[in-house]
C-alpha cells in the first residue's frame, strides 16, 4: 500500500517513454537497459539487446538497496563476457550489505546493466514529497554521500496546487554553465515524477550529456494506490520486497492467506524461542499488543507480531490460529517454564465476537495436548456484538482442555493482559 | 456555527454512495440522542433518483436518492456535511466537487487507496477554501449527543456503552479508527465521557491532521480535555508538540504514539496503515513520544498505563473545578432489526410463503433436496428434473426417457398450427421474444394443445366407472360430449401416427402395465370403426400414458387428479411446444420478415348495410 520502493530499472524504463513524450522530443533518454533476473539466458541475451556487445557496460545488483560501489556490488566499464561472469558468479549468492539502517543479508537475484557513459560532471536531483509541497533538491555535488555535501544542496519547494508546467527552476540554482537547459530538464523530470504518481526519486549522481539525460543512479518509489489511473504510464511493473525479506514457510503461508481474501491476515516471526505469543484481532490493537510487550522489558520474549481483521470467515481464523499454536508448541521451553498466549483485541465495530472465537477454539481443542505439554496459559480480552457468549465460550473451553485460561471484557483495559501474562513471565 | 465546531445538534448531511446500512445506524444515534429530526437529508446516488426507506425509531421514513451532489445543495441548501463512500477511483472527484459546492463545509472520505498525491490537493483545496476533509481511509467520528459520521462508533450496543448519546468534556484524535471504539469506552470508563471524536485514517498525507483537530478542541470550550492517539511513521506529532511548546495548545493532553515495538521487528514492518512506516530516527515512536513528553503533554509509559493518565488528569480538572461531570439520562431504545432478532432468536414470525419444491438459501440450490451439481453428475436429465420439481419425486430412467420423449415429440408441429401462427404474426409485428413466446401460448385451451389433460380425464373416467368401451362411447354421446384425444386430421387405423406407435412400443417395453392405454385403445376400436380416422391420437397417447405411468410411480388416485386439476399434464405439452415456439421467433426475426396483414381476399365481408335497431 501506498509508497513502494520499485526497481532502477523499472524507474530508467518509465523514464525512458516518459522524457521523450513529456518534452515534446525535445529531451532525449537512453533506453538501453537489461534486467537480468535467475531465468535470464545470458549468453542469448545479446541476441536481443544488440548493444550489450558493442558498448562497454556498468552492472549491479537491483534489489532496492543502495550503497552498490561501498560494498564491492558495482562493476563499471567492462565488456559483454566480464559482465556475464560476474553475474554468473553473483547470481544466487548470499550476501551482507550495509546500508544507512545497518546491516542486511539477503539473496542477490536481479541485476542492471545499462552502457557504461563517460562523463564529468556529477550532479545531485532528488523529488520528495511533503504535506503542503513537492521538494526539489539539487547540487553540484553528486556522486558522493549527498548529507556530508548538505551545504551545496539547494531545495526548491512547489506547493500542491501549483501548476508543475509553469515551475520556476532556474532562478534558484546556483550559477553553472547552462543553466537554462538544465532547468529545462529538470523540470520535465519534476513533471513525470507529479504525472507518473512517484512518491521519491532520486539520482545520485545524474549528468546530462547535451539533449540527454543520464541519471547514473536512480532511487524511486511509487505510489501503488495509483495504479488504477496508472496502468497504461507504467506498463508491467513489479513491486519488489525489500533486500532481505524472505519469509519463512508458516509467514509466507499466510501471506498466501492473506492475499486470498478480503480479510486481513498477518504473521511476523520474532523469536521462535520466545514465551510471549500474540493472538490478536484488529491492525491498530495488534500493535499496541506488541508494544506493550516490548514497553514492558520484554521484547526479547516477544515471539511473533500478527493480526487478523477484516471479519475473516471462521476456516481462515482457524488456519490462522492453528498455524500459530503450531509453531508454538514445537518445542517445550528447555527450562520447562510456562509459555503465554495473548488472545487480544480492543472492542470490535460490527464483528460477531462469538462468531469469529469458533475458529479460535476449534484449533484449540484441536491442540489440546500440544498445548498442556508446552505449559500454554491463555489469557483473553475482548469486546464488541457478542462479546460476553464469546468470552463464556472461551472461558469454558479453557475448563475442557484443562489449560488455565483467563478472559476479560472491555470492563478492563486492554492490554491489561499482557501485564499479567509479564507478572506470570518475570516469576 | 463557531469555527471550531464541524458537527452540532442541527447538523444535516449527505451520504454519497448507496450505504443504507450506514445511513441507518446514523438515523439510530440521531434517535438514541433524542434529536427531533434525523441528520441524514438525502443520499447522493449518480445511478438513480427515488427514495429510500429508514427506520425512525419504530416508524418508518422516507429519504430521497438524488442523483448529484449540485441538486442536492440546490434541495437542501442548510446541508453542510457529506459524508462521501465513493470508491478509491471516484473519492477524489466526488470531494473535488463537494469542495466547489458552497453550502458543503465538511467532506469525510471513507475510500481506502486514494493517490497521495490527490490526497494532498484534496488537503490544500479545503485549506485554501477554509473547508474541512476528515480522511481518507477512516471510519469517520462521533460528536456525541449531536451527530455521528456513517460506521463510526460501531454498533447501537457500543455506542449506549460508552455513553456517546450525550457530551462529555473530552476531546479525542487518532489516527486509527479501528481503536475509536476502543478509545471511546477508555474515555467514558475514566472521564464522564466523550464531546468529540474524530480518526483522521491512516495514510501518509491525510487530509486534517491530528493537530488541526487539537486545534479545533482548544478553541471548543465544551471540551476541557485532549486526548490523542498517534502512531509511528511521519512527523505529525512534532506539529503537536511544537504546538504545545508555543501556547497554540494549552488544555491538558493525554497523548500515546503507537508502534514502540517496531525496534524488534525485522527490517522496515510496514504495519496496517500506509503512514505506518518509520523512515527516519525520528519517526519512531519512542522519538515521538519523548518529544511530546518534553513538550509537557503527558504521555504514559506504555499503552497500558494510558487509561490511568486519562483518568487523573480529568480527576485533576474535577478538583479544580474545570469540569462539572456532564448529566446522563436514559436513552431511548432502539429496536432490534429483524434480521439481528431473528439471528440470536429473540423473535419469530409466520411465513407468506412457502416452496416445498427447491431451496435456493443453502450454499448450493437444490431441487426437492438434490443439490444441482448433483442433478448434472448423476444425469438427472429434463425428464429427471421434470419429476422433481413437478412430481417432488426422483423418477427412475424410463420414466425420465418417457418425458424426454414426449417433449421432442410435441416440441413442435409446423407453423400453420394456431400457437405458431400467433407466435409468428406477433414476432412479426416487431414484438419481443417474451411476447411473442406468450402470444402462441395463450392459443393453448381445450382447442389447441389441451387434448391431453381432458383425454386423461375422459379414459379415466370410463376405466375407474368399469364402462366397457360401447357404452363409454355410447355415454359420451348422450352427454353430447368429445371423447378428447382421439380423432386425426390425416391418420387413418391403416396410416397410423408415427409417433403414437413410438410411445406405445416405449411403454410396452418399459412399462409393467399399461391399463389406461389398454382401455383407450378399447375405445379407439368402436370409435374406429364409425369412421377409420377416429384413433387415438397423439395427445390421446400422452395423457393416458402418463396416467398409467403415475400408477406405476405409485401415485394414489387423489393424487393423480390433483394433477389433471392443476394442469400439469397440458405443461408437458407447453414446456415442449415452447421449443417451437421460440424456434419460429427466431426464424422470423433472422429472416427480418416485415408486419404480417392478411389478405384480404381470405376474408368475407358479409357486413349488413345498416345495423339493426334495438330498443
Amino acid at each position: 500500500m501506498a509508497q513502494k520502493g520499485i526497481r532502477e530499472y523499472d524507474a530508467k524504463r518509465l523514464l525512458a517513454k516518459a522524457i521523450p513524450e513529456i518534452s515534446g522530443n525535445k529531451l532525449r533518454f537512453n533506453d538501453e537497459l537489461v534486467l537480468v533476473s535467475p531465468e535470464t539466458d545470458l549468453a542469448a541475451l545479446p541476441n536481443e539487446h544488440p548493444w550489450l556487445k558493442d558498448q562497454r557496460l556498468v552492472v549491479k545488483p537491483d534489489q532496492l538497496f543502495g550503497k552498490r560501489g561501498k560494498n564491492n556490488l558495482l562493476l563499471i566499464n567492462v565488456d559483454y563476457d566480464q559482465a556475464q561472469a560476474w553475474i554468473t558468479k553473483q547470481m544466487n549468492r548470499q550476501i551482507t550489505v550495509k546500508q544507512t539502517s545497518g546491516e542486511t543479508s539477503g539473496t542477490l537475484t536481479h541485476f542492471l546493466v545499462e552502457p557504461f557513459v563517460p562523463h564529468d560532471k556529477e550532479y545531485y536531483l532528488a523529488f520528495t514529497s511533503e504535506r503542503e509541497a513537492d521538494v526539489i533538491h539539487f547540487s553540484t555535488k553528486g556522486g558522493v554521500d549527498i548529507e556530508e555535501v548538505w551545504d551545496s544542496v539547494v531545495t526548491i519547494r512547489v506547493p500542491v496546487l501549483a501548476d508543475p508546467a509553469k515551475v520556476d527552476i532556474a532562478s534558484h540554482l546556483p550559477d553553472i554553465a547552462d543553466k537554462g537547459g538544465l532547468s529545462e530538464f529538470i523540470k520535465v523530470l519534476y513533471r513525470i515524477y507529479c504525472d507518473f504518481h512517484f512518491a521519491y526519486l532520486e539520482f545520485n549522481p545524474i549528468t546530462f550529456l547535451g539533449e540527454t539525460i543520464v541519471p547514473l543512479d536512480t532511487v524511486a518509489k511509487l505510489d501503488d494506490t495509483a495504479a488504477f489511473q496508472c496502468a497504461k504510464k507504467w506498463g508491467e511493473i513489479e513491486f519488489p520486497k525489500p533486500f532481505g525479506g524472505s519469509n519463512t514457510k508458516e509467514e509466507a503461508y499466510i501471506a498466501s492467506l492473506d492475499e486470498k481474501t478480503g480479510a486481513s491476515l498477518k504473521l511476523t516471526m520474532l523469536n521462535p524461542n520466545g514465551r510471549v505469543w500474540t493472538l490478536v484481532a484488529g491492525g491498530g490493537a495488534s500493535v499496541i499488543y506488541a508494544d506493550t510487550v516490548v514497553d514492558l522489558g520484554f521484547g526479547n520474549e516477544l515471539a511473533n507480531y500478527g493480526e487478523y481483521s477484516g471479519n475473516p470467515t471462521t476456516e481462515l481464523t482457524y488456519e490462522y490460529t492453528k498455524t500459530v499454536l503450531d509453531l508454538m508448541t514445537r518445542t517445550p521451553d528447555p527450562q520447562g517454564r510456562p509459555k503465554y498466549l495473548l488472545i487480544g483485541g480492543g472492542i470490535a465495530n460490527f464483528t460477531d465476537v462469538a462468531k469469529t472465537f469458533t475458529g479460535i477454539t476449534r484449533a484449540l481443542e484441536q491442540y489440546k495436548s500440544k498445548l498442556q505439554e508446552n505449559r500454554v496459559q491463555i489469557y483473553v480480552r475482548r469486546g464488541g456484538p457478542n462479546y460476553k457468549e464469546g468470552l463464556e465460550n472461551m472461558r469454558k473451553l479453557g475448563e475442557r482442555i484443562e489449560i488455565p485460561l483467563e478472559v476479560y471484557g472491555p470492563e478492563t483495559h486492554m492490554t491489561r493482559i499482557v501485564s499479567l501474562a509479564l507478572e506470570e513471565v518475570s516469576r | 456555527m463557531k469555527d471550531y465546531e464541524l458537527f452540532t445538534k442541527d447538523t444535516k448531511a449527505f451520504i454519497y454512495g448507496r450505504q443504507t446500512a450506514a445511513a441507518q445506524r446514523m438515523l439510530d444515534f440521531d434517535f438514541m440522542c433524542r434529536k427531533d429530526e434525523p441528520s441524514v437529508v438525502a443520499m447522493i446516488t449518480p445511478e438513480r433518483g427515488g427514495f429510500e426507506l429508514f427506520f425512525w425509531g419504530t416508524k418508518e421514513i422516507r429519504i430521497p436518492r438524488i442523483t448529484s451532489i449540485t441538486q442536492a445543495a440546490s434541495r437542501y441548501p442548510t446541508a453542510d456535511v457529506m459524508v462521501n463512500f465513493a470508491s478509491q477511483r471516484s473519492a477524489y472527484d466526488v470531494t473535488m466537487e463537494a469542495l466547489n459546492t458552497d453550502s458543503i463545509r465538511t467532506v469525510i472520505v471513507i475510500a481506502e487507496g486514494v493517490p497521495e498525491r490527490q490526497e494532498r490537493i484534496l488537503a490544500a483545496t479545503a485549506k485554501e477554501k477554509g473547508k474541512w476533509v476528515i480522511g481518507p481511509a477512516t471510519v469517520g467520528g462521533v460528536k456525541a449527543g449531536a451527530f455521528k459520521i456513517g460506521n463510526a462508533a460501531g454498533t447501537m450496543q457500543n455506542i449506549r456503552e460508552a455513553k456517546l448519546y450525550r457530551p462529555g468534556s473530552v476531546g479525542f484524535v487518532s489516527v486509527s479508527g479501528g481503536l475509536s471504539n476502543e478509545a471511546y469506552n477508555v474515555i467514558a470508563r475514566n472521564t464522564d465521557g466523550l464531546n468529540e471524536g474524530v480518526a483522521i485514517g491512516g495514510d501518509a498525507f491525510p487530509c486534517s491532521t491530528l493537530l488541526d483537530h487539537l486545534l479545533r478542541y482548544e478553541k471548543n470550550p465544551h471540551i476541557k480535555m485532549m486526548v490523542c492517539l498517534g502512531e509511528l511513521g511521519g512527523t505529525a506529532e512534532y506539529d503537536i508538540a511544537n504546538a504545545v511548546k508555543d501556547g497554540r495548545l494549552t488544555k491538558p493532553l493525554v497523548m500515546w504514539v503507537t508502534g514502540t515495538c517496531a525496534k524488534v521487528l525485522p527490517g522496515q514492518v510496514q504495519f496496517g496503515h500506509a503512514g505506518a512506516k518509520a523512515e527516519a530516527a525520528i519517526e519512531t515512536a519512542d522519538a515521538k513520544n519523548d518529544a511530546l513528553r518534553k513538550a509537557g503533554i503527558t504521555v504514559p509509559s506504555s499503552f497500558d498505563d494510558y487509561h490511568e493518565k486519562i483518568e487523573q488528569t480529568y480527576a485533576k480538572l474535577c478538583d479544580q473545578g474545570v469540569i462539572t461531570p456532564a448529566e446522563d439520562f436514559m436513552p431511548p431504545n432502539i429496536p432490534m432489526d429483524y434480521k439481528q432478532a431473528t439471528a440470536e432468536g429473540l423473535v419469530r414470525k409466520r411465513t407468506g410463503f412457502i416452496s416445498t419444491i427447491c431451496d435456493e438459501s443453502g450454499e448450493v440450490h437444490n431441487y426437492c433436496g438434490v443439490p444441482i451439481d448433483e442433478v448434472i453428475e448423476k444425469n438427472y436429465g429434463i425428464g429427471g428434473v421434470i419429476g422433481l420439481l413437478w412430481f417432488k419425486k426422483d423418477i427412475p430412467v424410463y420414466a425420465r426417457q418417457f418425458m424426454e420423449m414426449v417433449l421432442q415429440i410435441i416440441a413442435d408441429h409446423g407453423p400453420a398450427v394456431s400457437g405458431a401462427h400467433n407466435t409468428i404474426v406477433a414476432a412479426r409485428a416487431g414484438k419481443d421474444l417474451i411476447s411473442s413466446l406468450v402470444s402462441g401460448l395463450l392459443t393453448i385451451g381445450p382447442r389447441f394443445g389441451g387434448a391431453v389433460n381432458g383425454a386423461a380425464e375422459h379414459f379415466l373416467f370410463g376405466f375407474r366407472n368399469k364402462l366397457i368401451s360401447r357404452d363409454f362411447v355410447s355415454q359420451m354421446k348422450a352427454k353430447n360430449v368429445r371423447i378428447q384425444g382421439i380423432g386425426h386430421r390425416l391418420h387413418t387405423v391403416e396410416n397410423p401416427d408415427k409417433r403414437v406407435e413410438l410411445m406405445k412400443n416405449f411403454a410396452h417395453a418399459h412399462f409393467e402395465k399399461t391399463d389406461l392405454l389398454d382401455y383407450a385403445l378399447s375405445i379407439e376400436q368402436v370409435t374406429s370403426q364409425k369412421k377409420n380416422n377416429l384413433i387415438l391420437n397423439v395427445d390421446g397417447c400422452i395423457g393416458v400414458l402418463c396416467v398409467d405411468l403415475l400408477r406405476e410411480l405409485k401415485f394414489t388416485d387423489t393424487e393423480i387428479d390433483e394433477m389433471i386439476d392443476a394442469g400439469l399434464f397440458n405443461a408437458l405439452f407447453v414446456l415442449g411446444r415452447s421449443i417451437g415456439f421460440m424456434g419460429h421467433y427466431f426464424d422470423q426475426s433472422r429472416l427480418q420478415t416485415g408486419l404480417y396483414r392478411h389478405p384480404l381476399d381470405d376474408i368475407l365481408y358479409d357486413v349488413p348495410d345498416r345495423p339493426e335497431k334495438v330498443g
